[in-house]
């Protein structure tokens, strides 16, 4: 049974669409990553869902029930925000029991309540401190307590580690997971950080101007991107685009032949027309592997740059730039020539026309 | 060690810059600015200092004519005049009666206008209702109409409420024209206060009397310190108003001054005057000076810290 069910969203501000007819479905249990980059609606909705916006048209089911005209209290979601929102002039207890007052929750389930989240987000020596007291990972997990503590069926996070440092940011993001991981509630989580997105999600959205572009698994959508747009987003450093033509059963650019019989299309095949392949960085092999590679090429070392884990090559082939990503270990100088394999199979051909996936 | 003092200079005599730009004191450009403090705030304060030199001294003395000398013989009985029994008109019982008038004025009609006005800010700035900048618009262009315009209207509007002439309706009339700046005031500040605020408190449950309560009234503090000195020395000065809409007994202090400086029975009593003057303005003063650092605070108070 689907958690939330929404169905033919739309919403309008003045002129502009912001979600226009959307339709998704999160399964009880699951952990949704809505991925965009900014102004895509993918905050918005997450406000519709909480019932903070009213969408101009559509439903909003939780749980089989329909509560588009719900007050957002009664809905049965916590929510956390981007700027953790955490009222100033209250304590952190109180901040973490407020919900439970309003909802008339009797003193002694209250304590228990607070007394229990404190402890599972560690932030036991805090209760009597006020948000600004606090760091901002502290404060952020009174936030994410707060939306505990209501013991909802549905958490929404609105971009709560954007404004976090990398490190935080990295240590909350695995305590996010453990929290999903032990509890088993349904999260809808929204971030423009496709890491985050990756690391946490059992499926991703991703939206673009108000409409859902792929849903998928972080496999599939890393894999499988069914066009273009989604394929240039996910992954960094991007994908390298050629555009070429399909002959028979190959891609053609050029010199470079890429044979594609055992390539899994999905629209049939289109017969000699043009298209573009994706391949990624860290698909392209190098040395010693490259006995397994389908095909090799031959390219010129434009700039290096070395990050450490691994070092990304700027190239070009065929007349267009051509990024490789290698060991952090190798070596490799500007003007050297490198011997590269691409393995067909795990690129992605696109429509040149349409951007869809062949 | 090689010697810090030697290498501090070049060869030329020069100080190689090193740490802090030496200032001086008493550049050219310091003399100016300071001389044109100084001069201005004497300007300004030279009034005030014979206002008060004149108070504390008795009429021969003022009747030298001497009137930027120190009182040679120091007396309050001025001020006590002024504040029990100088006359205005046919009743001698000084200020006192005024002052009372006044607070019992200016307390109900400052709370009773800060209170209204960040009911409204509040919901300008948070339930944006159909209409909402509509209404706003208009409230704000009642802040421009001038005063002139509304008094006859008013007095009627009083008369037929039966209100005229009471303290009842000063207080109403206190609290209608404060309105527009003091909601803007309000509006403004609770606007700044970020959105994600107000959304995580409707999806905690709470209504709109307990945001209001419970989170924007605690965080308003700041505002609420500016917009009562605003009302409480605006409404302390009035003086249409109190003189237009109130009997004589129930005049504030400020028509009671003006009765008793403009007295014309008798001798002018310069002393007296002064002192009533002091004793008129000396509300204000201390609001002013007592809370000059929370006024600054709260005129800008940007946006709030979680």
């Amino acid at each position: 049974m689907p958690s939330v069910e929404i169905k033919g969203l739309d919403l309008r501000y003045s002129s502009a669409r912001v979600l226009q007819d959307l339709n998704l479905e999160v399964m009880k249990g699951e952990f949704m990553v809505l991925l965009g980059s900014s102004g895509c609606g993918k905050s918005t909705l997450l406000n519709c869902i909480a019932g903070l916006v009213e969408p101009d048209a559509g439903q909003i089911h939780i749980n089989g029930r329909n509560v588009t005209w719900d007050e957002p209290s009664a809905r049965g979601i916590g929510m956390v925000f981007q700027s953790y929102a955490l009222y100033p002039q209250m304590s952190v207890e109180k901040n973490l029991s407020f919900g439970l007052r309003n909802a008339g929750v009797d003193k002694i389930e209250i304590d228990r309540r607070v007394r229990h989240i404190a402890g599972l987000l560690q932030i036991e020596p805090l209760l009597k401190r006020k948000p600004a007291a606090l760091s901002g990972g502290q404060r952020q997990r009174v936030a994410i307590g707060r939306a505990l503590v209501r013991d909802a069926d549905v958490f929404l996070f609105d971009e709560p580690l954007s404004n976090l440092d990398a490190k935080l940011r990295a240590k909350l993001r695995v305590e996010i997971k453990r929290l999903h991981l032990e509890h088993g509630n349904t999260m809808i989580y929204v971030t423009h950080d496709q890491i985050e997105a990756m690391t946490l999600a059992d499926r991703i959205a991703i939206l673009k101007e108000g409409k859902i572009v792929q849903t998928g698994t972080p496999d599939d959508i890393y894999n499988r991107p069914v066009n273009r747009y989604v394929a240039d987003f996910i992954g960094t450093p991007s994908m390298n685009f050629l555009d070429g033509e399909l002959l028979g059963r190959s891609f053609l650019r050029g010199h470079l032949e890429l044979p594609l019989a055992d390539y899994p299309f999905i629209h049939g095949q289109c017969a000699d027309c043009s298209a573009m392949i994706g391949i990624r960085p860290e698909h392209i092999v190098t040395g010693k592997d490259l006995n397994e590679a389908t095909v090799t090429t031959q390219v010129v070392v434009d700039m290096v740059e070395p990050m450490g884990a691994d070092t990304l090559v700027h190239t070009r082939l065929e007349g267009t730039a051509f990024q490789i990503r290698m060991t952090g270990q190798a070596q490799v100088r500007k003007n050297d020539r490198l011997l590269i394999g691409i393995d067909p199979l795990r690129a992605s051909l696109f429509d040149r026309e349409s951007g869809l996936r062949l | 060690m090689p010697d810090k003092s030697m290498s501090d200079w070049c060869s030329d005599g020069q100080r190689v810059p090193d740490g802090p730009r030496p200032s001086s004191g008493f550049s050219r450009r310091n003399v100016m600015i300071y001389g044109t403090l100084l001069v201005i705030a004497l300007y300004y304060l030279f009034p005030l200092y014979v206002m008060i030199v004149t108070s504390l001294k008795g009429m021969p003395e003022i009747r030298i004519g001497n009137i930027f000398s120190p009182p040679v013989d120091i007396t309050f009985q001025p001020w006590v005049k002024a504040w029990s029994s100088a006359c205005t008109g046919l009743d001698c019982d000084g200020l006192s009666r005024g002052f009372w008038n006044s607070v019992r004025i200016l307390i109900p009609s400052t709370i009773l206008s800060v209170a209204i006005a960040s009911i409204n800010g509040y919901v300008l700035a948070n339930w944006r209702f159909r209409g909402a900048d509509l209404f706003f618009t208009i409230l704000i262009i009642g802040a421009f109409i001038p005063y002139q315009v509304m008094i006859y209207p008013l007095v009627i509007l009083l008369r037929e409420m039966g209100l005229y002439g009471s303290l009842t309706g000063l207080v109403l009339v206190h609290t209608v024209f404060g309105m527009p700046i003091l909601t803007l005031l309000f509006r403004n500040y609770f606007t700044s206060v970020p959105e994600e605020l107000f959304r995580a408190a409707r999806v905690d449950g709470a209504g709109f009397w307990q945001i209001y309560f419970q989170i924007m009234l605690p965080m308003s503090l700041p505002i609420i310190v500016v917009a009562t000195i605003l009302q409480v020395t605006g409404i302390w000065n009035d003086f249409l108003f109190g003189v237009i809409y109130t009997k004589p007994e129930n005049y504030p202090m400020t028509v009671q001054l003006n009765n008793i400086v403009n007295s014309v029975r008798g001798v002018k009593e310069y002393n007296v005057n002064m002192a009533a003057a002091l004793l008129t303005a000396g509300v204000p003063l201390i609001i002013y000076i007592a809370s000059g650092k929370l006024f600054m605070r709260g005129i800008t108070a940007g946006a709030v810290k979680g």
